[in-house]
């Protein structure tokens, strides 16, 4: 990267030049190759794509390859250290800690991406409905954002996992319906950053002539919308959905590590983690490995949505 | 100003009701019964329970009940427990000073190590001291608290054996070996929070200081010979402070909630383990007592947020 005056000065003299490049002489380049070619630059959020494919592949295919399965248990290797046998060692049951980091990764992994897309698909309803139609819907629709920003998320969190678990578990099994409530309920307390994103962008680009155009050749309200000015709020929403996974990711890990989140026989990353800590004097490995598979998950999204962050900010192409 | 700040808590008040009425209706609906364990119990007859019930107001429609506990709450009676049966405003005055004694520390640690290393970070953009502080920031960002807590008591408590692993509040000995001894047990739990609140306020005071580093008026400043002292310190630092103190003021509620892993971890009995164990008993009064006292929080916070945004900022115009 550049010095930072440099790159204002580049800056300024992009958005002098911007009307000229806006013509069609050049064959554009799509947001998407710009993107990438931005996205190869930041070393560190390179690796961390990488490590996250790895973690990804891992735990779809590694199950079928491990050959000790993640549910089958014997009392006599309890609580072994790391060994060829049992890379990341045993638990206080028996279990193999490998087998369960990569089943129980899936599930991490999934209701992180879920709970983003519940959270993304809410927000962007919701902000692009308050960005669009303005008015009387608006100020209703930013009411309900800001009462939900003052809503304290984790205590409202375990006490509705808590409360409705058994109900879902009911209508649909134990495994779905504790992951469709964990599911819901982060996305649908994590909506509003998203929806003040989208908010504001349809705000300023409803009057944009790109818009007005496509008024004038009789394209309907819902093609406004979701054609014509949603594919220009991506950008930041982009960035805001990579970060919401590894939110996602934290939150369903300190519910079940609070024993609030799902039932032992499923070891999520978290609740490996709860059923741990109470050996931590005996078998380290027991919170070592599930801890160290949050946190390298969590750093390389982090690192990824850094590097999303530069290499999808409009403003930074010239720069390079 | 006076007018706005009016206003504005004016506006406060609806959020907090509607807030209310969600945690409330949440609650009412649930499935669970305070008297469940009357249900059980063979010595309680039908009638009585349902005496017990009406007595306390629990046959009442929804809108009813919630009327009743708002008014209530207002005169500052929250109720009394269903579990202790004592008064949760007791067992909130009990639990408060653990919490604030812990949180507070840890705040004003992370306040105190990221302005500093955040501005350094920012003037020396590139440095290695910046490349390491950022790294470092970015490690401890992506750290969730109950990660770090396990990390500490493997290395603090199980390797080394220096701190000890769960929190006390009955030290009984007496004079400074007491008072080391409780220092030394709160240590950890303020490390743990202090060391995520760091990583946070760092990141964003280095960004806050590196978009006013490069303003115009730090130029002008410079140009006409200030030394570099007082070009960094009294005319970036200050413009650059404006935004950090609005976000330390917001994110002291989320410290709050942040404090129930925490204190979880280390068995602190503190806002946090109550409210766990309230969720675990089915408590509904201790539950919508707490719940609404850090919903206040964080409007209140709000509030102070955006009074201090416009003290600090003179070009900010309330209409």
């Amino acid at each position: 990267m550049s010095d930072v005056t440099e790159q204002r000065r580049v800056r300024a003299a992009a958005s002098a030049v911007a009307p000229a490049i806006a013509l069609p002489q050049r064959k554009p380049r799509s947001l998407w190759s710009d993107a990438w070619r931005q996205f190869r630059h930041h070393r560190l959020a390179l690796a961390g794509g990488f490590v996250l494919l790895f973690m990804i592949v891992a735990t779809i295919v590694g199950p079928f390859l491990w050959p000790i399965p993640w549910n089958t248990f014997d009392m006599a290797e309890a609580l072994q250290g790391p060994s060829l046998r049992h890379p990341f060692g045993t638990t206080d049951l028996g279990h193999d800690i490998f087998a369960r980091i990569l089943w129980g990764g899936r599930i991490s992994l999934a209701v992180g991406v879920v709970a983003m897309l519940v959270a993304v698909v809410l927000g962007t309803l919701i902000g692009a409905v308050a960005g669009y139609f303005g008015g009387v819907l608006d100020s209703f629709l930013m009411r309900l954002t800001d009462m939900f920003i003052s809503i304290p998320s984790l205590p409202l969190l375990l006490l509705i996992t808590y409360l409705f678990q058994d109900r879902m578990k009911a209508i649909f099994g134990i495994e779905l319906g504790m992951f469709l409530l964990i599911v819901i309920v982060i996305g649908g307390l994590n909506w509003m950053p998203v929806a003040r994103l989208v908010r504001a962008s349809f705000l300023s680009l409803k009057q944009k002539e790109f818009v007005e155009a496509a008024h004038c050749i009789g394209v309907g309200t819902g093609g406004i919308i979701f054609r014509h000015i949603l594919p220009n709020t991506l950008s930041p929403v982009i960035v805001a959905a990579t970060l919401g996974v590894a939110q996602a990711i934290i939150t369903e890990s300190a519910l079940s590590f609070l024993g609030l989140g799902f039932p032992p026989d499923i070891p999520t990353w978290g609740r490996m983690l709860y059923d741990g800590i109470n050996w931590i004097e005996f078998a380290p490995w027991m919170v070592l490995f599930p801890g160290g598979a949050i946190f390298l998950t969590v750093l390389s999204i982090n690192y990824v949505g850094d590097g999303l962050r530069d290499a999808l900010d409009p403003r930074r192409m010239y720069a390079v | 100003m006076t007018q706005y700040l009016i206003r504005r808590i004016l506006i406060s008040i609806p959020t907090l009701v509607a807030i209310s009425i969600v945690i409330f209706t949440i609650l009412a609906l649930a499935p669970g019964d305070p008297l469940a364990e009357f249900a059980m119990n063979p010595a309680v007859p039908p009638e009585v329970r349902q005496r017990i019930r009406q007595s306390m107001g629990l046959d009442d429609p929804i809108p009813v009940r919630y009327v009743k506990w708002a008014s209530s709450m207002l005169r500052g009676d929250f109720g009394y427990s269903f579990r202790s049966k004592s008064p949760v405003i007791d067992l909130i005055r009990q639990r408060l000073p653990t919490t604030l004694y812990v949180i507070g520390t840890a705040y004003l640690v992370s306040v105190l190590i990221a302005i500093p290393v955040g501005v350094l970070s920012a003037i020396r953009q590139y440095s290695i001291f910046d490349n390491i502080a950022t790294t470092l920031a970015f490690i401890g960002f992506s750290l969730p608290t109950f990660v770090t807590g396990i990390l500490f008591i493997l290395l603090f408590s199980v390797k080394l054996g220096w701190l000890p692993m769960i929190y006390r509040t009955t030290i009984e000995t007496e004079g400074l070996a007491g008072l080391w001894e409780k220092i030394k047990q709160a240590l950890m739990p303020i490390m743990v929070l202090g060391l995520f609140e760091t990583a946070a306020l760092t990141r964003y005071t280095r960004a806050a200081m590196l978009e006013t580093i490069h303003q115009d008026y730090v130029r002008t400043a410079r140009a006409k010979g200030l030394s570099e002292r007082a070009v960094i310190l009294r005319h970036a630092l200050r413009n650059a402070l404006i935004p950090v103190v609005t976000i330390v003021a917001l994110s002291i509620p989320g410290i709050f909630t942040g404090a129930v892993i925490t204190e979880q971890i280390f068995r602190v009995p503190g806002m946090g383990s109550l409210l766990i164990s309230a969720i675990r008993d089915n408590d509904t009064p201790v539950i919508m007592a707490i719940t609404i006292i850090f919903s206040t929080l964080v409007v209140i916070f709000n509030l102070i947020a955006d009074i201090l945004y416009g003290v600090l900022d003179p070009r900010i115009k309330y209409e």
